[in-house]
């Protein structure tokens, strides 16, 4: 006698469709086949496109924009035009987080997505209140996602449509976006390269270079006797970096670090909206240098009015025959802050997941490719330009100026250019006008998400490579984000942890478990600081890259300075 | 040599190689620093993820991975600090509070280290993943140290398993995320074995061992060294060893299909048919219950029975009038005297194994030109090659560790050329994946050899140092332009040219073939081909260069170099070369018959000629095996007198007078032969079920009862008696291999290696050259036509071996490939109306029979391909036996069949 389950379905009869379906799937090979219209599709839509490895990332990204998700079925068809197996194909989209991974059946898929940052500076700007207000305002027809910072901060909150970023964002903006179908880039007024070369004798520089006004160790010279040093964080001398290469086998190659995604940081991307074309001769003068006979710009997908622009620009460049000695490729991220750490960029760039690669060896004598590899910030060869254009004396006599990105609690956030070592202090009263109204200076986080937390008793401190060492803290890529009186220091940290667990690779057991770990304890009515202690340490000492090295500073930086509050 | 780097460990000054990493000289120093990501094999890399091994570098903050880091000179090293040795501990106690029950090695770790629980706060356990029928997935066990995938990826090259999303959330996952049964997981089990958690585990639950054998598999002809745990007189797990042609590798088979050994329907008494069961062509016997048809007899009865049956005929008739079949799975001893008992006690040649029906034609050819039979280098030499060519073979199926191997020269650089009808997995590592026509091989190469010689791209001075026949041959080949051959073939001309200029410009370049090259009536000269690409390129006698045929049994290889093939003794002295005779009648002491003997399907003819009536079957199946079944069938029911010795009750042993229960590989001492010409020891493990006896005993005893004084004690002596007529054997003495495991033949002394790669200084030919033989462009013997318009070919897959008489009862195989299907292009599929799962029926000249079609998008449209292990649906009744002249080989490769829909 068959026994009647709940919905009728007999057992007996149940096990009889297993059966069934088991041997239905043996009438075909093992695994998902590859589905015949899904294979078309992806033959028309990837149409010329190089199929190897390293474009794996800019297929999905075509992929992704065209359908809206991933599914399963488009990921297999994929996997086989492009002679990858499925697992390759899988394990990196899902590991970013612009690649959506899902099957959805028809009319499932959400027609709306909103994104909300959520970062350290929108959180402070009331991203939480946003996101309830535009699920009472537009209901179920809207998926709302968060996201980390997508590098707009000083205009926090943002929310994100499409390709459209919403600045100072609320619901009625937001309203209005989804009304109008506001979901392409806005495009920036930027100096384009007619004005470049009419306002700043652009590319005549690289000129004098190619022509051999100048030789290779003049430049290195000049930015050695500048001191200029990395602006992506870890400040390290450029001229030394560049010096690697030298004696090094060729082909070379040049990478742009395009990937800002420190929270709080937001230079790169004002140095793009502004002069991109200073960068761009500095990129050249760099590769012309080290003889790179490739180029690329890793650019942070959350950015796509910069990918908009920089290819027309880099088309001009090419066609005014400025970068015959290289060959330029534009690479897009696909949201993921580890792919900013160098060699997890490479890894990217290669088409892979963008796991940091155990050093040494170092990138100079096997980076992209294995080949000889020199990786510069977005704003390190924005100075490389103006240092050859005005000399390392006016470098030095300008103060060695970087670009600081501020944002949170004071009244004219933005990029701030001031020279190296000036203190929190300035930055908020001589450059951004103060704190907001009714808020008092609390504390700030000198360098991103990473830097650490320091309260406003050392806002006396300058910031600069190696002066906070001693609160165990670092100035980094120089993301200033100001606390006040309002914020509690406990959540602040709270949301930098959630930050580096959403954007740990997960690779090393330190950070993937570290980060997790940390999380649950410090969601922990009371913290406890051995268990913090000996977290934080193995985090720090053992974690293969900065990131989870960095991780525990925010719980660090709480507990020393702001104990009594915790 | 590179020079030595030197650097300070714990203290202690010592010299390294540049390429040593830290964990490894420490290892050396006698330091065991924990490690769970690096597994300390041959082929395997630490990855330096999981931190188990962090050391601090003197000068640097953060603590590297000793698996990783290589030694600098000057690197001043302290495994032992205060540093170091906490966050190896907080790795371990991190990864513990994620865990219920620790497992494995890394449990043996914090066992070694102390580490009973962890302060942290742990995750809900998730549920386990059992769709696999021979792997169990528990990833609540998982480290993520990624043993797995490198396993998967890296080693076997089937990558299946890969890394999921990211972060906390990242997990091991199959394809694109599904059960690993879903997926396309080959089930070879390395992440089986390597995985140290036992996140992935044998399905069944593993017990610990009463004992651990070193055996070999017996599978197919790679040779894989593996070690058999037993318990209870059972195999409870299968762990592959280092042997030099697997590294601890192992497939599907050989891991999880050693459970045949104790299937219920093993023979375990002596069975003598009863008298009114007469012998039709459809008896079909069930092998659970042979009572119906057989009766149970002592061993003295049934030794007498057999034994009187052949006496009676060899009386009557003649030794002409007998035969028998031997066996290329059994072990070489097995084989020598299996032979030696027909020549000297049924006194003909009529002996033959299943080489027939695998390489004979590949071995017909490589005798004709280089003199030699066997390959010329081990598979394993493609890892040094720049180019490899793979034809005819599916090396991915039936010798999925060769294919790994493979796969690893790929990815090392190697550029791979794949040449067959059927798209195999291989063809995902090539730009030039050739999917010709069936049948045209000799087009195809000659095409290409025309474009080598026109071109003058072949290496003029291997040509004229090493060759004869050059001119001729380049005379020949002139006719057989790219453009001619193309349409023949099916491939552009211009990719011929592409891929000849590559095969002739290639460093170093090594040819692969299988059956799909030796199965045709043309076997012969398809490898007569290859072989001149070989030569006239100078591909042969370096390191990367060869010509491997791919051996499709255990011990194919060491069963021919035994004499069980009916024109040759052992080690390849023709039978009608009078002072080989001579030297084998006295080494015998025995008169032998002079006359080439019959081959396998020579020898079913002759049956039904009535020239033959008795015959002898050890551990063969010619009822499965063999072309045209319905007529092999018709062929075995005639015999007066039939004895079968085997393990099952085979579809051959439906025929048979009299059955006599043998042993399983796992069950004897043995030496076998694998495709690279390597001699390897298989141990006993397992005592035999009920009154089954060795092979070897029964062998003898047959043998005493017909008048032959032999009194050997086991196979140590047979061993004994082959190294004193075999030069192959030469110092590959049975002490020896108990030492060594493994010797390659030819081998200069008993303390040195064996030779891997032959004929770098010339060829055991009469000349001392390679011979260049042209050969024609001959059609298939029966080409499609109205009334067969389809093209049927057929072969093995990766879970059934041969005729399936051990895979088939295997729980696991059988339970991933239960049921025969036809497979069938989907093009064709759609055009009969049916859908994948849906029974057709498919008929040839040689008969019909109903069977399901399966989805199978690697088949061009008008081709059909049908696996011959299945006895419900034996591939081998529609099949084609007409012969190759020279190899005698049946073209069981192609064969013109209809296939309709059922009504």
């Amino acid at each position: 006698m068959a026994t009647r389950t709940k919905n009728g379905n007999s057992l007996t009869h149940r096990k009889k469709a297993d059966t069934i379906n088991k041997l239905k799937k043996k009438s075909y090979p093992k695994g998902r086949q590859v589905d015949p219209p899904s294979l078309d599709l992806v033959k028309r839509l990837l149409g010329e496109r190089a199929r190897d490895r390293q474009h794996l990332i800019e297929n999905l990204h075509v992929l992704q924009d065209q359908l809206g998700y991933l599914s399963r079925d488009v990921l297999t068809a994929l996997a086989a035009d492009m002679k990858l197996s499925p697992s390759e194909v899988y394990e990196v989209a899902t590991f970013y987080h612009h690649f959506e991974v899902a099957d959805y059946s028809a009319g499932e898929f959400p027609e709306y997505t909103i994104r909300i940052c959520n970062s350290i500076a929108c959180d402070l700007a009331g991203s939480d209140e946003l996101i309830e207000k535009i699920k009472y305002n537009l209901g179920e027809m809207v998926r709302i996602t968060k996201v980390p910072c997508v590098g707009n901060c000083d205009k926090a909150p943002i929310a994100v449509y499409g390709k459209r970023q919403i600045e100072l964002a609320d619901a009625s903006k937001i309203g209005l976006a989804l009304e109008k179908d506001h979901s392409t880039p806005l495009m920036p007024d930027y100096q384009t390269m007619e004005k470049y070369q009419e306002e700043n004798h652009g590319y005549d520089l690289l000129k004098s270079c190619l022509e051999g006004d100048k030789d290779r160790s003049d430049v290195i010279g000049e930015l050695d006797q500048a001191g200029l040093r990395g602006m992506g964080g870890a400040g390290f001398p450029a001229a030394r970096k560049w010096q690697f290469l030298e004696n090094t086998k060729k082909p070379r190659v040049l990478v742009v670090n395009a990937d800002e995604g420190e929270p709080g940081t937001f230079k790169d991307r004002y140095c793009f909206e502004t002069t991109p074309h200073k960068i761009l001769e500095g990129m050249l003068i760099a590769a012309w240098t080290i003889e790179a006979a490739d180029t690329y710009i890793y650019l942070r997908d959350e950015y796509p009015h910069i990918h908009e622009l920089l290819t027309i620009e880099i088309e001009k460049i090419e066609h005014a025959g400025m970068a015959s000695f290289t060959t330029i490729h534009l690479r897009r991220g696909a949201g993921s802050y580890v792919c900013g750490e160098e060699s997890a960029l490479l890894e990217s760039l290669e088409g892979k997941r963008g796991l940091p690669r155990n050093r040494p060896p170092f990138p100079a004598k096997q980076g992209l490719f294995q080949r000889p590899t020199l990786i510069n910030n977005v704003e390190t060869l924005y100075w490389v330009r103006e240092i050859i254009a005005n000399g390392a004396e006016w470098y030095q006599a300008e103060g060695q100026p970087r670009l600081y990105s501020v944002s949170g609690r004071v009244k004219n956030p933005g990029v701030i250019r001031a020279p190296a070592g000036t203190t929190a202090k300035q930055l908020i009263e001589d450059h951004c006008g103060g704190m907001l109204e009714g808020h008092s200076f609390k504390a700030f986080l000198p360098g991103g998400a990473s830097g650490g937390i320091l309260p406003a008793k050392l806002a006396d401190e300058p910031l600069d490579f190696g002066s906070l060492d001693d609160h165990g803290c670092f100035v980094g890529s120089a993301a200033v984000v100001v606390f006040s009186d309002q914020d509690d220091i406990k959540s602040i940290a709270l949301n930098l942890l959630r930050f580096f667990e959403d954007e740990s690779c997960g690779q090393c057991t330190p950070c993937r478990l570290g980060c997790e770990k940390m999380i649950d304890l410090m969601e922990a009515d009371e913290w406890n600081e051995e268990l913090i202690g000996d977290l934080s340490q193995v985090m720090r000492d053992a974690s293969i890259c900065g990131l989870g090295q960095a991780a525990p500073n925010p719980v660090n930086s709480a507990l020393r300075f702001f104990g009594e509050e915790l | 040599m590179s020079e030595a780097i030197t650097l300070t460990i714990d203290g202690q000054e010592v010299e390294a190689a540049p390429d040593e990493t830290i964990w490894q000289v420490a290892e050396r120093l006698g330091t065991k620093i924990p490690h769970l990501c690096l597994r300390d094999a041959v082929d395997y890399q630490g990855d330096g993820n999981c931190r188990a091994c962090v050391v601090e570098v003197e000068g640097e903050r953060a603590l590297s991975a000793s698996c990783i880091r290589k030694v600098e000179s000057g690197l001043v090293v302290q495994t032992q600090s205060e540093k170091a040795s906490k966050a190896r501990d907080m790795v371990f106690e991190l990864l513990l509070a994620d865990q219920k029950e620790p497992d494995g090695e890394f449990n043996n770790w914090l066992e070694k280290m102390n580490i009973s629980e962890s302060r942290y706060p742990g995750k809900d356990a998730e549920p386990t993943d059992g769709s696999h029928p021979a792997i169990a997935v528990d990833l609540n066990k998982c480290i993520q140290c990624k043993l797995c995938i490198q396993a998967c990826r890296d080693i076997q090259g089937n990558d299946v398993i890969g890394m999921a999303a990211r972060g906390s959330h990242s997990l091991i996952s199959f394809d694109m995320g599904e059960g690993m049964g879903d997926s396309t997981c080959v089930a070879c089990g390395e992440c089986v074995q390597v995985c140290p958690t036992g996140a992935l585990l044998p399905a069944d639950k593993l017990e610990i061992p009463d004992k651990k054998v070193d055996s070999v598999c017996p599978y197919c002809g790679v040779g894989c060294q593996v070690t058999f745990h037993v318990k209870d007189n059972a195999i409870i797990n299968v762990e592959g060893r280092n042997g030099p042609a697997n590294h601890n590798r192992l497939c599907v088979k050989g891991r999880f299909g050693m459970d045949y050994v104790s299937n219920d329907q093993r023979l375990t008494v002596p069975l003598i048919r009863k008298d009114d069961v007469p012998k039709t062509v459809e008896i079909d016997v069930d092998p659970s219950d042979p009572f119906k048809h057989f009766r149970i007899a002592t061993w003295e009865e049934a030794l007498d029975r057999a034994a009187q049956g052949f006496k009676e005929i060899l009386a009557f008739q003649g030794g002409g009038a007998l035969a028998g079949f031997g066996s290329a799975k059994g072990s070489n001893e097995e084989a020598y005297l299996f032979q030696k008992l027909i020549r000297t006690g049924f006194k003909t040649n009529n002996v033959d194994h299943c080489t027939r029906l695998c390489h004979a034609s590949s071995v017909a050819a490589l005798l004709e030109t280089i003199g030699s039979s066997a390959v010329t280098a081990p598979f394993i030499s493609c890892l040094d090659s720049d180019l490899i060519v793979v034809i005819g073979a599916h090396p991915t199926s039936n010798h999925p560790v060769a294919a790994s191997f493979i796969k690893n020269a790929v990815d090392k650089g190697a550029e791979l050329i794949v040449i067959d009808p059927r798209r195999n997995s291989l063809a995902k590592y090539t730009d030039h994946f050739l999917q010709f026509t069936p049948g045209s091989d000799v087009a195809l190469l000659n095409a290409l050899l025309n474009v080598i010689v026109e071109e003058e791209l072949y290496d003029q001075q291997y040509v004229e140092a090493n060759t004869e026949g050059f001119d001729d041959f380049a005379a020949h080949i002139r006719n057989f332009t790219p453009d001619k051959m193309a349409p023949l073939c099916g491939i552009e001309a211009d990719e011929l040219r592409i891929v000849a200029r590559k095969v002739a410009n290639a460093g170093a370049a090594m040819i692969f073939w299988g059956m799909g090259i030796a199965q045709h009536t043309h076997g012969t000269d398809n490898a007569r081909c290859l072989i001149a690409l070989a030569l006239i390129c100078g591909q042969i006698g370096r390191p990367g260069t060869g010509l491997h045929p791919l051996r499709g049994q255990n011990n194919v290889q060491g069963a021919s170099d035994a004499g069980l093939i009916p024109m040759m003794y052992p080690d390849y002295k023709k039978v009608t070369d009078q002072e080989a005779q001579e030297k084998f009648e006295s080494y015998w002491e025995a008169e032998l018959d002079s006359e080439t003997g019959l081959t396998v399907v020579e020898i079913i003819q002759a049956i039904l000629a009535n020239e033959i009536s008795g015959m002898y079957v050890m551990g063969e199946n010619p009822a499965m095996s063999d072309p045209d079944s319905h007529h092999t069938r018709e062929a075995l029911a005639k015999l007066d007198h039939l004895v079968v010795q085997d393990i099952f009750l085979t579809e051959t042993a439906n025929y048979a007078d009299v059955i006599l229960p043998a042993s399983a590989w796992p069950e004897k001492d043995g030496t076998v032969t694998n495709t690279d010409r390597r001699v390897q020891l298989g141990r006993k493990a397992l005592d035999m079920p009920g009154e089954a006896k060795q092979d070897l005993w029964i062998i003898q005893e047959i043998g005493k009862r017909l008048g032959l004084d032999w009194n050997y004690e086991g196979p140590k002596e047979v061993h004994q008696e082959m190294q004193g007529c075999m030069a192959s054997m030469k110092h590959i003495g049975w002490e020896r291999l108990e030492q060594e495991d493994a010797v390659t033949y030819p081998v200069d002394s008993d303390d040195e290696p064996g030779h891997e790669v032959l004929f770098g200084n010339g060829f055991p030919t009469p000349s001392g050259r390679g011979k260049l033989v042209p050969a024609e462009v001959l059609p298939a013997d029966e080409l499609p036509d109205q009334e067969y318009p389809m093209i049927l070919t057929t072969g093995r897959i990766l879970e059934h071996w041969h005729t399936g008489a051990m895979t088939r009862r295997a729980t696991n195989l059988d339970q991933i490939e239960p049921e025969a299907y036809l497979h069938l292009s989907p093009n064709d599929i759609k055009n009969l109306g049916v859908e994948p799962g849906e029974a057709v029926r498919i008929t040839t000249r040689r008969g019909s029979l109903e069977i399901a079609v399966r989805h199978a998008p690697n088949i061009p449209a008008g081709l059909v391909f049908m696996p011959f292990c299945f006895s419900e649906a034996a591939a081998n009744i529609l099949t084609n036996p007409a012969l190759d002249p020279y190899g005698k080989i049946a073209e069981v490769k192609f064969a013109a069949a209809r296939i309709e829909k059922i009504s």
